[in-house]
C-alpha cells in the first residue's frame, strides 16, 4: 500500500472505533463520570475533609490526578479490549484481515481508539474535578506526555488480552483481578511514604505508582518516584506490549486458523 | 498470461492433527466462472481461506495473478473479494457504514469509497436499507450486503464461499444473473455451493475436491459427458403391477403410477415410450430423477473414499 492509502485505512480504523465508543455512551462514557463524580463526593468532600493534608495538599487535590489517571487506564483498556474482542467474536475481524492493511496499522489503529476513550474520559472526569476544587499544572508538557504514554500502555495491555481472550469473561479477568488492585495500590488514594518500608517496597514493584505519580507530579510538582524512572518503565512497557502485539498478530494468534 | 489463481501443493494440517489439505493443485483461468465442489469436510473452506489469509498454509505455494502470496500478500489480497459462508460485518454498523469502511481499508478515498457503496448498493437492492442497522436485515439481505463489500474495490477475482445458503428462490436468480454480468465483464469468479445444478448451469470450470485432495479438475461439458447413465422419473396416468423391456432397467415406485428408467449410453427413450404406447400406458410427465452433475458427484466421492 502507498503511504496515501496507509493512511486513510489508519483513518478509517481510528474512525471507526471513535464511532463505535461514542454511539455507546452509556456505557462507555457515562459509567466513569457517575463513578468519579461519587469518588469526589465521598472521598474528596466527606472522607477528604476529615483527612486533612497529604503531600502538602489538600486530600481532594491529591486524588483528583490518581482518579483522571485511573478512568484514563481503565477506559484504555477495556475499549480495545472489548472492541477488538467483539470484532473476533463476531468475526468482523476478517474485514481487516483480507484487505492489504498492514498488521501494524490494524494494531496502531486499534491503539489510538482506545487512547482517544482514555483521553476523552480524561478530560471530562477532569472538567468533573473542576467543580469540587480547582486544579493547577506544575508541567503541562510532563502532564500531557504522561497521561498520553500510560493511556498507549494500556490500550496495548488491552489488544493483547483481546487477542488471547476466547471468551468475554477472559476479557473481564484481567481488568477485574490485576488492574484494579494495582491501580488501588497505586497511589491514587494515598502517598506511599504513609506505607511501613516493607510495603514501600512492595509497591515499587506496581507499575501503576509510577504513572499516576508521574502524572501527580506534572499536575502538582508531587512525587512519590522519580518521575524518569516512570518515562523509562512506560516506555519499556510500550515498546514490549507492541512488539508482542504486532508478533501475535502476524502469527495469527486468536484470529487465523 | 499467468492464471487467475495457481496453487501448487498446498497443505494445510490444523493444531489438533487433522490434516485438511494433503497437497492440492489448482488452477483457475482469468476470467473463468470455476467452481469448487466438495461434500462438508472436505478442504472447500479450508483453500479458500488460505487464499483470503483466514488460514495460515502448512505449506505450499498460492499465486493470485501471478503475485506471490507468500512474497506480497498485500499486493495479492488487493485481487480478492471474498463473500464468506458466514456473517461476518459487524451487526451494530449500518449498511452504508459497513461497506464504505472497508473501502477504507483498501485505502481508497472516502469520496470515491461513497460513490461505490452507492453504485453497489444500488445494485444489489440494498439503497433502501443504507441507514439500516446491518442486523436487522433479513437473511437474503445480509448476503447480499456481503456481495456488495466484497466488490467495494472492483477486485478481479470474486470468490463466493455457499452464497446462496438460506437464500429464496427469486432472489437466488437475480443474485445470479448479477454475478454473471460481473463475469461477463471479465471478473474472474470462484464459486463453492451445494446447489450443484447452479454449479452445472453457471460454471464453466469444475474442481471436485474430496478429503483434502481434488479427485477431478476439468471443464463442466468435459465431464458431464463422462455420464454413463441417466435416470428418468416418468408419471404415469394408471397404475401399473409389472413392466417388462428386455436390456432396460425399469422400477415401479411408489403407488404404481411412477416408474424409474435407467438409460445407459447407446439405449434411447424411444424404446421405452414405443414400449409403454403398445401397452396403453399413458406418461404424464417425465424428468430426470436426480441433476446430472450430481450423480457424477455422488460417484466421483464414493470413488475416491
Amino acid at each position: 500500500m502507498s503511504s496515501g492509502e496507509i493512511w486513510i485505512a489508519f483513518y478509517t480504523i481510528l474512525r471507526r472505533e471513535i464511532r463505535r465508543f461514542m454511539r455507546i455512551w452509556p456505557q462507555t462514557l457515562l459509567p466513569p463520570a457517575i463513578t468519579m463524580t461519587l469518588y469526589f463526593a465521598i472521598f474528596g468532600n466527606l472522607i477528604g475533609s476529615r483527612i486533612g493534608e497529604m503531600g502538602g495538599f489538600s486530600y481532594m487535590e491529591f486524588i483528583v490526578p490518581g482518579l483522571i489517571m485511573m478512568s484514563v487506564i481503565t477506559n484504555s483498556y477495556s475499549n480495545v479490549a472489548s472492541s477488538f474482542f467483539s470484532a473476533k467474536f463476531q468475526h468482523s475481524v476478517q474485514e481487516l484481515l483480507v484487505s492489504p492493511t498492514p498488521n501494524w496499522v490494524i494494531l496502531l489503529g486499534y491503539i489510538l481508539g482506545g487512547v482517544a476513550r482514555g483521553l476523552f474520559v480524561g478530560a471530562v472526569v477532569t472538567v468533573l474535578s473542576l467543580f469540587f476544587t480547582h486544579m493547577q499544572l506544575h508541567n503541562v508538557f510532563l502532564t500531557i506526555l504522561i497521561v498520553f504514554l500510560t493511556s498507549v500502555m494500556f490500550a496495548l495491555g488491552g489488544f493483547v488480552n483481546a487477542l488471547f481472550a476466547r471468551s468475554f469473561d477472559d476479557i473481564s479477568i484481567v481488568p477485574t483481578f490485576i488492574l484494579t488492585p494495582l491501580t488501588y495500590l497505586g497511589g491514587v488514594f494515598y502517598s506511599i511514604s504513609l506505607l511501613p518500608d516493607f510495603w514501600q517496597g512492595v509497591s515499587m514493584l506496581n507499575p501503576v505508582l509510577y504513572m499516576v505519580n508521574a502524572f501527580r507530579y506534572g499536575v502538582l510538582g508531587v512525587s512519590d518516584i522519580d518521575v524518569t524512572w516512570a518515562l523509562v518503565i512506560i516506555t519499556a512497557f510500550i515498546l514490549g506490549l507492541f512488539y508482542i502485539g504486532l508478533t501475535l498478530l502476524n502469527r495469527g494468534r486468536g484470529i487465523r486458523n | 498470461m499467468a492464471y487467475a489463481i495457481e496453487i501448487k501443493d498446498l497443505k494445510k494440517r490444523y493444531g489438533n492433527g487433522f490434516e485438511a489439505l494433503k497437497g492440492v493443485d489448482l488452477t483457475v483461468e482469468q476470467g473463468d466462472f470455476f467452481a469448487l465442489l466438495g461434500p462438508n469436510g472436505a478442504g472447500k473452506s479450508t483453500t479458500i481461506g488460505i487464499l483470503c489469509s483466514l488460514v495460515n498454509k502448512s505449506s505450499g505455494h498460492v499465486s493470485i495473478f501471478g503475485v506471490d502470496v507468500d512474497k506480497d500478500f498485500a499486493g495479492a489480497k488487493r485481487y480478492l473479494g471474498v463473500v464468506p459462508q458466514e456473517f461476518n460485518f459487524n451487526v451494530f454498523e449500518t449498511v452504508f457504514n459497513v461497506v464504505a469502511t472497508q473501502a477504507g481499508f483498501y485505502g481508497i478515498p472516502v469520496d470515491l469509497a461513497k460513490e461505490r457503496a452507492e453504485k453497489y448498493l444500488k445494485k444489489l437492492d440494498l439503497w433502501d436499507k443504507k441507514d439500516t442497522q446491518s442486523r436487522m436485515l433479513s437473511g437474503g439481505m445480509k448476503r447480499r450486503l456481503m456481495i456488495a463489500r466484497a466488490l467495494i474495490h472492483e477486485p478481479k477475482i470474486l470468490i463466493l464461499d455457499e452464497p446462496t445458503a438460506g437464500v429464496d428462490i427469486e432472489l437466488r436468480r437475480s443474485m445470479w444473473e448479477f454475478i454473471k454480468e460481473l463475469n461477463e465483464q471479465g471478473t474472474t469468479i470462484i464459486l463453492t455451493t451445494h446447489y450443484l445444478e447452479e454449479a452445472e448451469q453457471l460454471c464453466r470450470n469444475i474442481a471436485i475436491i474430496n478429503s483434502g485432495e481434488i479427485v477431478e479438475n476439468t471443464s463442466v461439458k468435459a465431464l458431464l459427458k463422462t455420464i454413463s447413465s441417466e435416470t428418468f422419473v416418468l408419471d404415469l396416468a394408471d397404475s401399473i403391477d409389472s413392466i417388462e423391456l428386455p436390456n432396460y432397467d425399469i422400477r415401479i415406485v411408489a403407488d404404481g403410477s411412477t416408474i424409474e428408467v435407467a438409460i445407459d449410453k447407446g439405449q434411447n427413450l424411444n424404446d421405452v415410450f414405443e414400449y409403454l404406447s403398445a401397452k396403453q400406458i399413458k406418461v404424464l410427465s417425465m424428468r430426470n430423477k436426480s441433476n446430472r452433475l450430481e450423480e457424477l458427484f455422488v460417484k466421483l466421492i464414493k470413488g475416491s473414499n
